[in-house]
């Protein structure tokens, strides 16, 4: 080592800088997040229980131990789109004004393929101020297939994945010889029953559908009638993607009607969900999900479920996938040194993160899609250490798909732009 | 097929019996006052939260008991303090003035209780199958929910033709000045109609919450139909709305047993189209696909074709 | 006839300045907002403030008319149309009056409360229907289409929004033109007259249901170019902007700014998009407040806010409205005050943090003091304002009676 006297002042000088510059303002500039979901309405509870766990996470993981980027804290902007497209754009026209450059969203494919399009529009327009896109729960297949954009990253296997999934678990359960598919008369129901119907024909031929309903979302208040065709089908079990209250009324009809069949599900737990089927759903109900549930596999998951119940105790936290979105964001924030879209863009493509569950997840760089084992758990009250709704009732994970038997190709031709 | 049937029959029954409960308190709010109140089913809303609330704490049959009562007294003061000062502005603020409440009802609910879905219970004492019929069990909730509402109705058809203050009560609805002269106190009575209006709409909550589920959305949900209901059985009339609610509530039913659509009907015809066709979705619609929307459409042709409803009066 | 310009002048001129005074990227989004509610607001009023027919349902046209022109803009982006999107906007409320021609043709047969409870069904109807014929509706997604094809405009491609902004205040000051005009004309008249007595206008020779037809297809009109200027903004349309939620928020900005007056929807609809597009980021609750203010707006200000404004005109002829300046103030303060700490205190019982940010004070739900502080001022400032009402009353009758010698 020259230790020259110029050297040696040079290198002081060097520490120093280095030592005073946590002091600078610039550096404690925080990194805004937006994070979009109803807020008010009727979707209000789904929408503010991933606002509280986005900002438990951020909390947690990085502002408690002194940011990010060399001392920045994340700084958490919600934003209330009240789930209708028409708000959205606002509330994005809002974010751009503001300068943020980084959106989370979830609740409602719909919305999802607006904020795309619109994001796509914009940057498209606005080069060198683009915005990014995170969608950490809008599972219609298009947004990384067909309509799939640089700009957009979704952190959730698509519905078609799920299905894969369920239907292999479906299959393998030889007592069923019928199954009775009733969804949400829209694009992701009709990509469920699609879907679903393809799937089960080619597992398992001998299955026969007794039943392909579709409802008006939202409007159905009590499923009685559709229940009465299930049983006069003589179903073996029901498949649904139905959520929300479509999802609380459809069980409640099946259990009330005294039908003990098997009811395979994406969105049957939490936000008051759980608590409702309560005793009479236990061992009925299943769920395909990301993330396995009870019986958590790792101390260090266990710890942040139980902070974040002492911080929240009327919530749970439902939606693990949004703290893998945000650190694996953080993650691609660090490594590439910047917060411009572009540069985070490329540093999540093909990316590889570790879970609090220890499990490895792969952002495909081809369509922006991830890949992560998926689960199918039951509704019960047995092995279930951390329940949901407070109500002593939850999920215990039954079967598992490992993230690589996951993987599909994918039909997405991403125009990628120059810079 | 016939299980099917007798099913979509009873299911019928019950949602129309509901609705009923819901268009009766509307109906004679209506002849009272001539005003169609928006808010009402915000009064059913009201007594399903107050009977959860109540039913956490005291038991489903309290709640029962005390829920109507308490959304039945919110209905008066509403009456009182707010509908009062607004007729002398007219018709159209009294009906703005009540779908303003209906819509401030929703919000207070939400701040209240929350804006999550509420898990109110069945009662234990009912949660057995009435009967099983063809492997479908007919819970004793619904047989409940039946008996309720036909009590409902002959208790009101009673108190309204054969007691006392029944007979005021329709005097003072076509002649409120002569019976104001015969020395009753019609302001007292109006509010005492508007109250137990909304009483009722509360009692229809309270039974119709565990099964309808008990969540912000429930009053917009079934606000809309018994408007219509009460407009196609002609307003004003009691009768009209019961035959009104039976209709739509089994006519809901059975469409949705079905499972005949646009494609029958071409078949019928010999015609069949393309998917790609532009008016793909036109011959490919189900009749369980258009079962929610049925209401209105038979809203649009009665009032087209005739209206003054199927029993309404003539038009003043 | 010039003062009769000045109001115009002045409104063209607030609709070139205010983009270049708030010209930051939101507050031209409110602007074009505010833009496209003025004119659905006024098209509504057409229908019930002039016209006396309630109805639910307006919301139909509107959407009518913008998902048509999403479909103009769609096909012009593939060619199969050529010309300037600025003409989008009329492509909209051509759309709308075909709808309301043949809705109206069986709607407007009767008034009154048949005439709402037919819009609220067809209302109804359509929102429902859209959800089923996805080719035109496009589902729940909607139809999304791209504003930046066809021909350049003067070279303005329409690509920012600022740009849309001024093609938008075009079309209102257009829109608001003629449907100040149409006011003017016989029809409109007749249609003020079918109003207030359908059979006396029958008597003089008028067809009751014919003037009640040309009002609505004129609102019809006006509304789908109110869509238009929407597909033109946003880009797309969806389901909800059919449904009765949208009717009901254009009958909230009607009633709330006041129905009898031409200005009254354009003030309504000013102050409803600013709510709802400011507000909501500040609080939680501020669709609670919107309906508190539109029930007590329903019960003591049935004229609406313009209509508030309008009263004053009395005093104004007087030349006396200098002497309401300092009663307002004596009463209005302690009002505010006290609406300030109601608010506190609503947000105090709601809120799920520890610390809470009222204006700047800090508040604690947990601290005894915040909740005796706030009730303390809340108490003390509804008290002082029933006090100063009479003197508010006093000053109120004599800015309005006729001064000595002066006309009446």
């Amino acid at each position: 080592m020259n230790t020259s006297p110029r050297n040696l002042l040079a290198s002081i000088s060097i520490a120093a800088a280095t030592a005073l510059t946590p002091l600078t303002s610039q550096a404690q500039e925080p990194v805004r997040i937006a994070f979009m979901d109803p807020l008010s309405g009727s979707f209000a509870s789904i929408g503010t229980s991933g606002l509280r766990q986005i900002e438990y996470a951020a909390e947690y993981f990085f502002n408690s131990r002194g940011g990010i980027l060399g001392g920045r804290p994340i700084e958490i902007v919600p934003l209330d789109n009240k789930q209708s497209p028409t708000e959205t754009q606002l509330q994005f026209q809002r974010a751009v004004s503001e300068g943020i450059r980084i959106i989370f969203q979830g609740n409602s494919s719909a919305v999802a393929n607006t904020l795309s399009s619109t994001i796509s529009r914009h940057n498209r327009r606005n080069p060198g101020q683009e915005v990014l896109q995170i969608n950490y729960s809008a599972v219609d297949p298009a947004l990384t297939e067909e309509e799939c954009s640089f700009w957009h990253f979704r952190f959730d296997a698509h519905a078609i994945m799920k299905l894969e999934v369920l239907t292999d678990y479906i299959a393998m359960n030889e007592d069923i010889k019928s199954v009775y598919i009733i969804g949400q008369d829209y694009s992701f129901g009709q990509v469920v029953a699609d879907t679903s119907i393809a799937m089960l024909q080619e597992k398992r031929p001998d299955i026969e559908i007794v039943g392909n309903e579709f409802h008006p979302i939202g409007q159905v208040k009590d499923f009685t009638p559709y229940v009465t065709k299930i049983v006069a089908s003589g179903a073996d079990a029901v498949i649904t993607g139905n959520f929300g209250a479509d999802m609380v009324s459809l069980a409640r009809s099946i259990i009330d009607s005294g039908l003990r069949i098997p009811i395979y599900t994406f969105y049957a737990a939490y936000d008051g969900i759980t608590a409702t089927l309560g005793e009479d759903a236990k061992g009925l109900v299943y769920l395909v999900h990301n993330e396995t549930s009870n019986p958590i596999p790792t101390e260090e998951r266990k710890e942040f479920i139980r902070g974040f119940k002492a911080a929240n105790p009327d919530k749970d936290v439902t939606q693990p996938r949004i703290y893998n979105a945000l650190r694996m964001v953080v993650e691609a924030i660090e490594e590439s040194g910047s917060t411009d879209p572009y540069d985070i863009a490329l540093a999540l493509e093909d990316r590889r993160h570790t879970t609090l569950s220890g499990e490895e997840i792969w952002m495909r760089g081809d369509d922006h899609q991830i890949f992560q084992s998926l689960h199918i758990s039951v509704h019960t009250d047995e092995g279930v250490e951390f329940d949901a709704d407070n109500s002593g009732w939850g999920l215990f994970s039954e079967f598992h798909v490992p993230a690589e038997e996951t993987i599909r190709e994918t039909s997405c031709r991403m125009r990628r732009p120059r810079r | 097929m016939l299980e099917v049937f007798i099913f979509a029959t009873l299911n019928g029954l019950v949602t129309g019996l509901l609705l009923f409960m819901l268009a009766s308190g509307l109906t004679l709010i209506f002849s009272m006052m001539g005003v169609l109140n928006f808010a009402h089913a915000s009064f059913y809303m009201l007594g399903a939260y107050f009977a959860y609330s109540i039913s956490s704490y005291l038991g489903f049959w309290t709640g029962l008991l005390v829920a109507p009562v308490v959304a039945g007294f919110c209905g008066a003061l509403v009456e009182r303090y707010g509908l009062r000062h607004v007729h002398k502005h007219g018709h159209v603020a009294e009906l703005v003035f009540t779908f303003g409440l209906a819509f401030l009802i929703e919000e207070i609910v939400q701040f209240l209780w929350g804006r999550d879905t509420k898990n109110y219970q069945q009662p234990e004492l009912l949660d057995f199958p009435l009967f099983t019929l063809f492997g479908q069990e007919f819970s004793a909730y619904r047989g409940f929910m039946i008996f309720i509402s036909v009590a409902i109705f002959i208790g009101l058809y009673y108190t309204l033709t054969r007691s006392r203050i029944g007979i005021i009560i329709q005097a003072a609805i076509t002649h409120p000045h002569t019976v104001a002269n015969l020395g009753h106190n019609v302001p007292l009575i109006f509010m005492g109609v508007f109250g137990v209006g909304s009483a009722l709409a509360g009692v229809a909550g309270v039974i119709a919450g565990p099964v309808l589920t008990t969540f912000p959305g429930m009053a917009i949900v079934l606000g809309s139909i018994v408007f219509v209901i009460v407009v196609i059985g002609g307003l004003g009339s009691l009768a009209g709305a019961f035959v009104a609610s039976l209709l739509i509530g089994l006519l809901q039913s059975y469409a949705i047993a079905s499972d005949v659509g646009m494609p029958d009907l071409l078949d019928l015809i010999g015609v069949s189209f393309e998917r790609s066709h532009p008016l793909n979705d036109l011959w490919t619609l189900t009749l369980p696909q258009i079962a929610p929307i049925l209401p209105f459409l038979l809203l649009v042709l009665v009032l087209i074709f005739r209206p003054t409803g199927l029993l309404g009066k003539r038009e003043e | 006839m010039l003062t009769r310009l000045i109001p115009w002048i002045g409104f063209t001129a607030a609709l070139l300045i205010l983009p270049l005074l708030f010209d930051s990227i939101l507050a031209i989004s409110v602007l074009n907002q505010m833009a496209i509610a003025i004119v659905f607001a006024l098209a509504y009023n057409m229908l019930l403030g002039q016209g006396g027919m309630l109805s639910f349902g307006h919301a139909v046209y509107f959407g009518l008319g913008g998902f048509m022109a999403v479909h103009a803009l769609i096909m012009i982006e593939y060619e199969t149309v050529y010309f300037s999107v600025t003409l989008i906007p009329l492509v909209g409320g051509l759309f709308g009056l075909l709808a309301a021609i043949f809705i109206g043709s069986f709607s407007t047969r009767k008034a009154g409360t048949v005439f709402a409870m037919i819009s609220l069904g067809i209302g109804e109807l359509i929102a429902a229907s859209s959800l089923i014929f996805v080719d035109f509706f496009g589902g729940e997604a909607g139809v999304s289409g791209d504003r930046t094809f066809g021909p350049l405009f003067f070279g303005v491609d329409f690509a920012q929004n600022v740009e849309v902004y001024y093609l938008a205040a075009f079309w209102v000051l257009v829109a608001t033109l003629f449907m100040y005009l149409f006011t003017q004309t016989p029809a409109g008249r007749m249609a003020n007259a079918v109003r207030d007595n359908p059979e006396r206008a029958e008597f003089i020779g008028y067809s009751a249901r014919r003037v009640r037809f040309i009002s609505f297809c004129a609102s019809g009109l006006f509304a789908g170019i109110a869509g238009g200027l929407f597909a033109m903004n946003y880009e797309f349309l969806t389901e909800e902007n059919l449904n009765a939620a949208t009717s009901g928020r254009v009958l909230l900005m009607a009633y709330i700014g006041g129905l009898g007056y031409f200005i009254g929807p354009i003030v309504g609809a000013v102050v409803l998009t600013l709510m709802n597009s400011l507000l909501s980021n500040y609080t939680e609750l501020w669709m609670l407040y919107l309906g508190i203010m539109f029930v007590l707006t329903v019960m003591f200000l049935p004229r609406g806010f313009a209509g508030f404004i309008m009263m004053h005109q009395m005093a104004w002829y007087h030349g006396k409205l200098r002497s309401l300046f300092i009663p307002y103030l004596i009463t209005g303060l302690p009002a505010l005050i006290a609406v300030l700490g109601v608010v506190a205190l609503i947000e105090l019982a709601h809120t799920q943090e520890e610390l809470l940010h009222f204006l700047g004070i800090p508040l604690s739900p947990s601290s005894a003091i915040s909740w005796v502080v706030v009730i303390t001022v809340t108490a003390v400032a509804v008290n002082a304002t029933r006090r100063s009402l009479g003197q508010l009353k006093k000053a109120w009758e004599f800015a309005n009676e006729a001064a000595m010698g002066t006309r009446e």
